[in-house]
Formats: C-alpha cells, structure tokens, sequence
C-alpha cells in the first residue's frame, strides 16, 4: 500500500496533525513553567502552554490486542472489525504515548522495540477515510 | 470527634434482576439493613448514596418515608460508594449527627461501558479511533506489570479461579459456579494478556450500611465494627490511569498508593497488621498490582503469594472473600460498599460459607476507579 500523504485524506481531528516537508508529526503542548509536555495539545488560546511537535521515534512501553469491536459511540469505525494492536510509546525526553501500533504481527510486539510514527488511514461507518496516527516498526526492524 | 461504628448492613445480591430498578435494589438494601438492625426510617438521620447509572439515589425517600431527612447525592465514578461512605462518616465523627446511612446501587446495561471522550475532557478522536476502552488500559497496565516484575503468567488464572470459588460460597455473589484456572487462561482473549474470564462485568446490585456515633453505637448494642480509617484520594503526578492518550516518562505513585498510606495513618496500623483485604478487582490484573500498592506484598513477590494460596479464604491473608467484583460484577454505585459490606459481615462472624476461619480484627477495603480515584476504609472488629 503507498504511503499516506498530506492529501491522501482529511485527518481525523483538526490540531492533532502535522505535516512537515512531507513527513507527519504529532502536536502537543508544554506547559511555560514546568516545561512538562503534554497530549493531546491544549487549547490555542490557554496562555500557560506552547505548541510543540513531537518526536517521531520511541519504543514500545506496553500494549494489548484490541480483539472486540468496540461499543459506538465513541467507536467511528465499521461494522466489519479486524482485531488491531494499541500501545503505549515511550519517546524519550518528552512522554509515553497512546497509539495503535501497524505494520507488525501481534506474536512480534515486545515491550523495548523501537517504533517510528507513521500515518494510518481509518475508515468510518460511513465508508469515509481520515488520516490518524499510529506507529510501525523501525525499517530494519521487521525481521 | 465521635468514633464512627458501622451497626448494621443490608445487600441486594448482585447480578441481574430483570424487573426491578436500581433503585429498588438500593430500597431493598436499606429495608435489610434496617431490619437486621432493628431501626425504622424515621430512626435514621441523614443518608449518602449515590449510582452511577441508576437514577437519584434521594428519590428513595418517595419509597422509604418522608422524614425531612438530609440526602446526599454522591456521584463520583467507580468511587461513589466509597464516597458515600466518607461523607457518612464525617458527618458522625464531626458530631453533627449519631445515625446516618450510605447507600449505593446501580444497574449496567450488558456488555462493557462506553464513555464518551467530553465527559472525559477528552477529544473525540480518542474515542471515535478505539483508543477509550478500559479493558485495553487493564491490559497494557498488567502487561508492563507482568515485563517488570516476572510475574507468571499462570497468576493471572489462578486469581479468577479463587475469585469464582469464593463465589460459589457467597450468597450475594452472581457467579457461583467454579471455573478452574486451564477453562480461564484458554478462554477467549479479550485484551492481551487478559481472557473473558478474567474480567468483571458491568451488573446489578446495592448496599446499604447504618453507621452510628460510639455513644448510639453502645446504646444499641449491635454487632459492630469502628471504622478506623476513611481515605479518598484523586491521582498524584506520573500515575497511569483510565483514559490516558499520554502519560509523564517519570513514573509517580497511584491515586491507590496514596489512600492507602492516608488510611493506614488515619488508622494507626499497618499492612501487617490487616486480616482480610477486599480490592478492586476489575480484572486479575488489577487485584495482583492492588496487592502491592496496598502495601501487602513487594512488587513481583504475588506469583510466591497466589501459588501458594496465601490469599484464598484459608490463607494468610484472604483477597476478596465474597469473589470480589469477578463473581459479584461491578455495578459501580455499590460496588465500593459491598467490598465494605464483607468485610462488617467477616468481622461480626455472619459470613457463612465463606466465613474466614479465625479471630479478625482489621478489614481493609479498596476500590479504584476512572479518572484516578481511590477510596480505602479500615474497619476494626
């Protein structure tokens, strides 16, 4: 499957996403005077905060297979469900994030490896696609 | 201050009862409590209660009386009973009052809950992409668990199976028949590492406990137990909860870690000390790390522990003498009260079946809940 791109489709949440010379990267906030980061991002207006992107690799701190579909709402997805991977993702120096992991079978997820974010198409009851995040193994690291 | 004694207590068992409300349930509770303890309605002089999905708990007066008494509405998640509880409490040991009641009931539809993300202060993406589920924080929090610590994976059936063993000896429970720990660990997977069987449900259910003042406690001459120690406590910094898109590298404490210490405190004992334990139980995994984070073990020492059968009914020290929320489920407004509710029953010797062998005299009872709430109460025979 080619690479999801800016264009490929509307991203599922407007201020989650960016897109720098081509590559994709998660906005988040740091707090002014603790400098502690935080996610999802604040608010634009709360003064107290500063935008921030961040890194792009880390390594798996834990996950769990998704094997039901989940109640909607909040689920968006189809009826049709296909068990997927979700994990927390430590990227170092900034915080441990929550993301579906792809592009690695469920029997290889350790926690330590390392992870790279990469966009991931989802695709809504209604049959629509959005662009949210995820993280996939580190190129190199499939074996 | 008044030392606070809880003289009485009613349950509605829990499960599914088609055909009565949640708040029929909690009348229920109220009625048995009532008659146990020999008191009227009109006997009792202030109430906290609450559910979570189930309707205004002072509603109840419409069906218990018109006394004028003062009824607090508790709303506060996973944590309502222990709230309710707590509010109970200060009210007596304050002075301002002699006999009051905490109630809590609730009734679940089937199948696991769904949270919308806004009630959470949490965008909609979180939800709409099937990130907002409990179960895949259950399982992510045991699996790091299990990584750091060596726990064997076998743990994991081994609490299920004292769980729904203890439930077939107790009256209230939902789950009453055995399930051996091979049927758990080959169940159906729900969430990595954790089968169905390794999970509460969402159910029924209502508790109703009578506290009294030292000075009404001796005037009424019931079976009795102080409560020694009442700690609610919301999250500290680098704890890992329900619903986090993210959380800080450095890890901090739990809002569990810090009740905990604040009622043992309160409470004048430690861990050592306590001889029956009831903790939240949402899955297994939750009642091994409550384990340590209640002070009762050291990390990683609960595969010796459950291998060794230290917390079965006739262990050491029993976790969850009535199966906890595996074999009783979890409606959420009662379930904090019921855990309070065995340990008054072990501690006055009316549990039965399940009754621990021996002299108790401390219970300790914890539940916890989304967004990072804890509540602990320690109750002395």
């Amino acid at each position: 499957m080619p690479q999801l791109t800016q264009t490929s489709f509307p991203p599922i949440a407007d201020d989650l996403l960016s897109w720098q010379a081509g590559a994709l990267r998660l906005c988040a906030s740091r707090e002014r005077a603790t400098g502690r980061i935080v996610f999802p991002p604040r608010a634009p207006d709360d003064d107290r905060f500063e935008p921030i992107l961040l890194g792009t690799h880390g390594t798996l701190w834990s996950w769990t297979i998704q094997r039901f579909r989940p109640k909607s709402p909040p689920y968006a997805g189809p009826d049709a469900f296909e068990p997927y991977a979700v994990g927390y993702i430590e990227l170092a120096g900034e915080l441990v994030i929550e993301a579906r992991l792809t592009g690695v079978a469920f029997d290889d997820l350790r926690i330590g490896m390392p992870l790279r974010l990469v966009p991931l198409a989802f695709t809504l009851a209604s049959g629509a696609e959005r662009t949210t995040f995820a993280f996939a193994p580190v190129a190199g690291d499939m074996a | 201050m008044s030392d606070v004694y809880i003289v009485g207590a009613g349950i509605h068992p829990f499960g599914r009862t088609p055909g009565r409300t949640g708040m029929q349930q909690g009348v229920f509770a109220v009625r048995q409590a009532l008659d146990r303890a020999g008191l009227e309605w009109s006997d009792i002089n202030f109430a906290f209660g609450g559910s979570d999905s189930a309707g205004n708990a002072d509603t109840m007066v419409s069906e218990l009386g018109l006394t004028g008494l003062p009824f607090i509405n508790v709303a506060n998640g996973c944590a309502t009973g222990g709230s309710a509880l707590y509010g109970a409490y200060n009210a007596i040991a304050s002075g301002a009052s002699d006999l009051g009641i905490a109630v809590g009931f609730d009734k679940h539809p089937r199948g696991s809950f769904s949270p919308l993300p806004a009630d959470w202060g949490l965008p909609d993406w979180y939800g709409e992409t099937g990130l907002m589920l409990t179960t895949q924080f259950f399982a992510m929090k045991i699996q790091r668990y299990m990584a750091m610590y060596d726990i064997a994976p076998e743990t994991l059936g081994r609490v299920a199976e004292k769980a729904f063993a203890n439930g077939v000896l107790t009256d209230h429970a939902w789950r009453r028949e055995a399930v051996d720990a091979e049927t758990i660990m080959t169940s159906q997977m729900v969430s990595d590492p954790l089968t169905k069987f390794m999970f509460c449900s969402p159910g029924e259910g209502a508790v109703a406990l009578i506290l009294a003042s030292e000075k009404k406690a001796r005037a009424l001459g019931l079976p009795s137990v102080r409560l020694r120690g009442v700690a609610v406590r919301t999250r500290p910094p680098g704890s890992f909860e329900v619903f986090s898109p993210a959380i800080d590298i450095e890890r901090g404490g739990s809002p569990t870690t810090v009740a905990s210490k604040a009622a043992y405190e309160m409470a004048g004992v430690g861990p050592e000390e306590i001889d029956i334990a009831q903790l939240q139980d949402t899955e297994v995994g939750a009642e091994i790390m409550h384990m340590a984070e209640n002070g009762f073990c050291a990390d990683g020492e609960q595969t010796a522990w459950i291998a060794e059968g230290r917390t079965r009914i006739d262990g050491a020290l029993p976790i969850n003498t009535d199966g906890g929320c595996l074999a009783c489920g979890e409606p959420i407004g009662a379930s904090g009260l019921r855990q309070v509710y065995e340990n008054y029953a072990q501690l006055t010797g009316q549990a039965g079946a399940r009754q621990v062998p021996g002299k108790l005299r401390l219970g300790y009872s914890h539940v916890y809940g989304a967004p990072g709430i804890s509540a602990v109460a320690i109750v002395e025979a």
